[in-house]
């Protein structure tokens, strides 16, 4: 039975000119922000964290120069500038400072900044020295947990410098109930409270601050209301007057009562979209079930007649559009690890409702159409599959695919269900599931998830045993034995089990600091507003608020470990084709394939040490010599054949993707590693750990800092992303590379795991193509897979792209979790996704 | 008495996710020796029975290995979920899988103990009393007919085409499996609309047949002639051009009422 009309609707020309007009020039930074939050922190000294918030986010909207671009529909924009961004330097700010002559010209993300920016940013930010939350963090976390950072064991740069955003709100209820709505029941809240709590007093003013936050967004939609008037007044054509009376109308109306059309459904999920971004500079604010809740305000419009098919098609594209005009600048590193201007604004159609019907709708289509209709990386758009789902719906879907954007991503509810019950989620709301920015399950308006808490590089505690915790010449973790005297695989592996469980402990201390450093400088009142249950509780989400916490910090490079440890098994203990010293000479000696500038620079960084240790003076002539000597480096004609024989067999050796299950359970067992001890450690927030299994495009830079590795990887290469197989070395198709990756325990990476696989065109040509396709898809989640996505391009196009960037300005290309446009990646992202085996180019 | 998954025969390689040689997701084991010796073909590696030594991207490879059905069935089991979601199944290929007919039959029967779909790509190069024995485990029979002219066909293939032209209408007559004839579009062999249409007035001719496939010429397997240490006959031959394609299925289809598909 099927209940929907998926027939497609055409997409409407004020489309392609929106778009058009939000990329005619590069993005840019503001100050307007900083300015007002800096303006009202002064006001608020001495008043509760949660209050200041709260006054300041006010004092933001109602002064933020507001502007309705050419022909909108959906209004309300954080800067003048199509695609700009504000700051934040609550957070921190210094990074910017330091990369103020860089920020435009860098690869990864570049940003105008005008001088007179520059100007009015240097005028503020002083103010918040020795207030961020980085500080604060960076002051409760231990000797050893900054160390392991500064060896690059993990990053948790995301909430370190930013806010944390990722989250799902109750768009359904703003739009249902009004903000009005949300007010009466704060209202009622503050009128329950009683004065012998001992709690009484944050809970009075918290409840303040919601309804001072509520009241703030209705006032900044009234701006609106009232430009648009005004514009009106002045507009001589007629049809853009009536729009833009229209809009006067909407916005007088929402989001501050209920909508009344689907119309006012979307502004108001607009508002609250674009000011919780105003509220925190935290990305991966995800729609989720779009499709779901905006449905009884598309079906009554259509069915009274007051909508058509085509002016509800050209809503959603508007919508999509203004998803794409909200950006962040993020500092350089970081800039890399989310590279594409992303904010991983997640929406996902399709799936099961609560009580486990099939949930397709008229607007599953219509949404995967719109990502068609207008060609950009937001929404992250995904897609929930389960066995109920009609091929229809997942034929769409991959005819979205097909185009190479990347999207949509493919979920099964059949293991993200289950995995969120092993968590204690009740069935009902796991049924409910949307996916938050990349890939993490999350439970709408009800969770805090933290997902995204930082980028564990599983293979540099692989290093550490071979180092014996030793890492540049320092002790940089702990000493788990001189690797002459391993004498099995099984000792070999213990020693890695423990220098994981050992760097997952600092990792948590990394993020709990953080975490506790949110709580006391960063309390939302505006996102606690729409989360259950922190009116209820009288708590921000900060201080655990919410219905449900966890904390979900990712770790990568699971391919690489899993093909490490079946070199050592194989060939050092079985075969005994060459010793753990021996494998560690080759290693550092990159194969003897040569050394690259990085090498040169670390090595020349760790002579100049050892000169001034000595006392002598490091002159920058030595430096450059250091570094000259290590990039010309001959080694002896045997002992360079040695290491290229070495590495030869370890490179016939079977790898993770090949469907050979001695070595996938290894992969299993590497995951394990990182996935099991983490739900052991508990947040500030009363919720625990739990893993995730993804790395963003983290795996490049984070790569590049990580030596050669006993797979045969060369030193500095990135490191496997997500649970994908190593790059090219998935050699028998796809269904082998699902099965490997399927092996995986991928319910209890419950933060969500990530593969990439990319597609050549002419696998998915035809119906034929398609059905196949969803086929693949089918048979990867009928064997439990979590997830999946897809790069449908062929190499000579991304080869092209690198050559001729004009050319391709439009091309799409899925990263991690999240698509980008491939002419903004850097260069040696571009590489490792021209590098990921292209599958079904067999004709 | 041998229980039949453990009948031996020769194999050069096995490929999955194989989406262009019959309906769904499929696995195909590929054969090796073969009767002809077509000038384009792309897999020259399966023509000789014997074991060979073949140099890919510099090192040298095996082509050939002696396996059990049982074997074979390991890898085409790991599927599974993707031949059940699409309908797929296992396909045999070659070289001519007819010459090696006990193991061909007994992979078929495999295949069906799995309940997939099962298909062959063969030319029918052998007596039909051999073809009748397995073609009640045989779903789809993918059966090439070059040419319709016996001298042309022996000039450029090394054989006549007679008995294949004849067992193509004892199997279609079987009424035991899904006959489709596939077309190698060769240019200087049969890429004229009048050779293509002289195969498709044959094809139509055939009970109960209802597709014929065009595939284009391609010269993917250039590299692998010269990795045995061969020339390659075909030269320089270029890929027949879209339009062409389009022309040729035209004639086809043209008074046929045949389905031509350009491509597998």
């Amino acid at each position: 039975m099927t209940n929907f009309d998926s027939t497609p609707v055409e997409k409407s020309e004020r489309i392609t000119r929106l778009v058009a007009h939000l990329f005619e020039k590069m993005p840019e930074i503001e100050a307007a922000r900083a300015e007002l939050i800096t303006e009202s922190y002064k006001n608020s000294e001495g008043l509760p964290e949660t209050m200041r918030k709260a006054l300041a986010f006010d004092h933001i909207l109602e002064n933020l120069p507001i502007i309705i671009r050419p022909e909108e529909l959906i209004v309300g924009s954080t800067t003048i500038a199509p695609r700009g961004c504000q700051t934040y330097p609550e957070f921190s700010y210094d990074w910017l400072e330091a990369e103020f002559d860089t920020v435009e010209h860098r690869s990864a993300d570049p940003f105008y900044i005008s001088d007179e920016t520059k100007k009015r940013l240097l005028a503020v930010n002083p103010y918040w020295k020795g207030k961020t939350t980085s500080e604060l963090a960076r002051s409760y976390m231990a000797p050893e947990t900054l160390r392991a950072m500064e060896h690059n064991f993990f990053t948790p740069g995301n909430y370190y410098y930013n806010g944390v955003g990722h989250v799902n709100v109750h768009y359904d209820r703003v739009i249902n109930e009004g903000l009005s709505g949300i007010i009466a029941q704060t209202a009622g809240a503050l009128g329950r409270l009683c004065p012998g709590d001992p709690e009484y007093g944050t809970k009075r003013r918290f409840l303040e601050a919601v309804i001072i936050s509520c009241n703030a967004v209705i006032k900044y939609a009234r701006r609106y209301s009232e430009l648009a008037k005004q514009e009106a007044s002045k507009e001589s054509n007629i049809g853009r007057k009536n729009e833009l009376l229209r809009i006067a109308e909407v916005c007088s109306h929402v989001p501050e009562k209920p909508a009344r059309n689907f119309w006012e459904a979307c502004q108001a999920f607009w508002f609250v979209q674009q000011t919780m971004q105003i509220e925190s500079s935290g990305h991966s604010i995800s729609p989720g079930r779009f499709d779901q809740y905006m449905y009884p305000y598309y079906e009554s419009d259509i069915r009274s007649g007051a909508m058509t098919r085509e002016q509800a098609q050209e809503l959603i594209d508007c919508v999509w559009v203004k998803l794409n005009d909200l950006n962040k600048c993020r500092d350089a590193l970081s800039a890399e690890g989310f590279a594409g201007y992303s904010l991983f604004q997640n929406l996902i159609v399709g799936g099961q409702t609560s009580d486990g019907r099939d949930a397709t709708n008229d607007l599953s289509f219509m949404c995967l159409d719109a990502t068609k209709h207008v060609f950009l990386p937001q929404p992250s758009i995904s897609i929930r599959v389960w066995n109920g789902s009609p091929q229809e719906l997942l034929i769409r879907a991959a005819e979205v695919t097909r185009t190479g954007i990347g999207f949509p991503a493919y979920y099964n509810d059949e293991i993200i269900i289950p995995s969120m019950q092993n968590r204690g989620i009740p069935l009902e709301e796991a049924r409910n599931y949307c996916i938050i920015g990349c890939v993490e399950p999350h439970v709408p308006g009800k969770e805090d998830g933290w997902h995204d808490a930082a980028f564990f590089n599983m293979v540099r505690p692989l290093e550490m045993v071979f180092s014996n915790g030793y890492d540049k010449g320092e002790e940089a973790s702990i000493h788990t034995g001189d690797i002459e005297g391993f004498s099995s695989y099984e000792e070999f592996k213990a020693a890695y089990k423990k220098q994981m469980e050992y760097n997952i402990r600092l990792l948590v201390n990394a993020d709990n600091s953080i975490d506790r450093a949110h709580m006391e400088r960063s309390p939302l009142p505006f996102e606690s507003a729409l989360i259950d249950d922190c009116i209820e509780r009288g708590m921000p989400l900060q201080s655990g608020g919410a219905h449900y916490n966890f904390t979900g910090p990712q770790g990568f490079g699971i391919a690489n470990v899993a093909d490490s440890l079946y070199t050592v098994k194989k060939l050092v203990f079985e075969e005994k084709r060459f010793t753990l010293s021996e494998l560690k000479k080759a290693m550092e000696m990159n194969f003897g394939k040569g050394f690259d500038s990085i090498t040169a620079q670390e090595t020349a960084q760790q002579v100049a040490k050892a000169v001034a240790a000595a006392g002598e003076d490091v002159t920058p002539d030595l430096i450059e010599e250091t570094i000259r000597t290590v990039l010309t480096m001959e080694l002896p004609a045997e002992e360079k054949a040695r290491y290229e024989e070495i590495w030869q067999l370890i490179d016939d050796l079977p790898k993770y993707g090949n469907d050979v299950d001695e070595v996938d359970t290894i992969a299993r067992e590497a995951a394990h590693f990182y996935t099991q001890p983490l739900p052991a450690y508990k947040n500030p927030r009363g919720g625990i750990f739990q893993a995730g299994l993804y790395p963003v495009s983290a795996n490049v830079p984070l790569g590049a800092q990580t030596g050669a590795t006993p797979d045969g990887r060369l030193a500095h290469m990135p490191v496997a992303d997500g649970v994908s197989p190593t790059n090219g070395k998935d050699l028998h198709g796809p269904t082998a590379s699902c099965n490997s990756v399927a092996k995986l325990d991928h319910g209890d990476a419950s933060n969500g795991t990530l593969f990439n696989m990319k597609m050549h065109p002419t696998a998915m040509s035809g119906e034929r193509g398609l059905e196949n396709f969803v086929s693949l898809v089918r048979g990867y989640f009928d064997q439990m897979g979590m997830h999946m996505q897809f790069n449908v391009v062929d190499k000579e196009t991304l080869l092209d792209a690198q050559v001729h960037p004009e050319k391709y300005k439009g091309l799409v290309v899925r990263v991690a979790g999240y698509s980008a446009l491939f002419t903004t990646l850097s260069k040696s992202l571009q590489d490792d996704i021209i590098r990921r085996t292209a599958q079904g180019q067999y004709r | 008495m041998t229980d039949y998954l453990d009948t031996r025969g020769r194999i050069f390689d096995i490929q999955r996710y194989s989406i262009h040689d019959g309906i769904g997701i499929r696995t195909i084991v590929f054969l090796k020796g073969c009767a002809l010796r077509c000038r384009w073909c792309c897999n020259p590696e399966s023509q000789s029975y014997e074991i060979e030594t073949m140099t890919q991207n510099g090192r040298p490879k095996t082509c050939g290995q002696d396996v059990t059905v049982r074997e074979v069935m390991e890898t085409v089991k790991r599927d599974m979920p993707y031949y059940s979601r699409s309908d797929g199944g296992l396909t045999l290929s070659g070289g001519e899988s007819l010459l090696q007919p006990e193991f061909a039959t007994a992979l078929l029967m495999a295949g069906k103990d799995l309940g997939v779909n099962t298909a062959m790509e063969s030319m029918g190069f052998a007596e039909y009393s051999t073809i009748e024995k397995l073609l009640p485990y045989l779903d789809t029979y993918l059966m090439d007919i070059k040419h319709m002219d016996a001298a042309k066909h022996k000039q450029w293939c090394g054989k006549e085409n007679t008995l294949m032209i004849e067992n193509a209408m004892k199997i279609a007559k079987s009424g035991q499996t899904q006959l489709i004839i596939r077309v190698p579009v060769i240019p200087g062999f049969n890429d004229t609309e009048s050779e293509i249409a002289a195969i498709a007035r044959y094809t139509s001719s055939l009970p109960g047949v209802a597709q014929i496939h065009l595939l284009p010429y391609h010269n993917f397997g250039e590299g692998k002639y010269t990795g045995l240490g061969r020339p390659y006959p075909m030269g320089n031959a270029s890929r027949p051009t879209d339009e062409k394609m389009q022309r040729l299925k035209a004639a086809a289809e043209r008074g046929t009422g045949l389905y031509c598909q350009i491509g597998g």
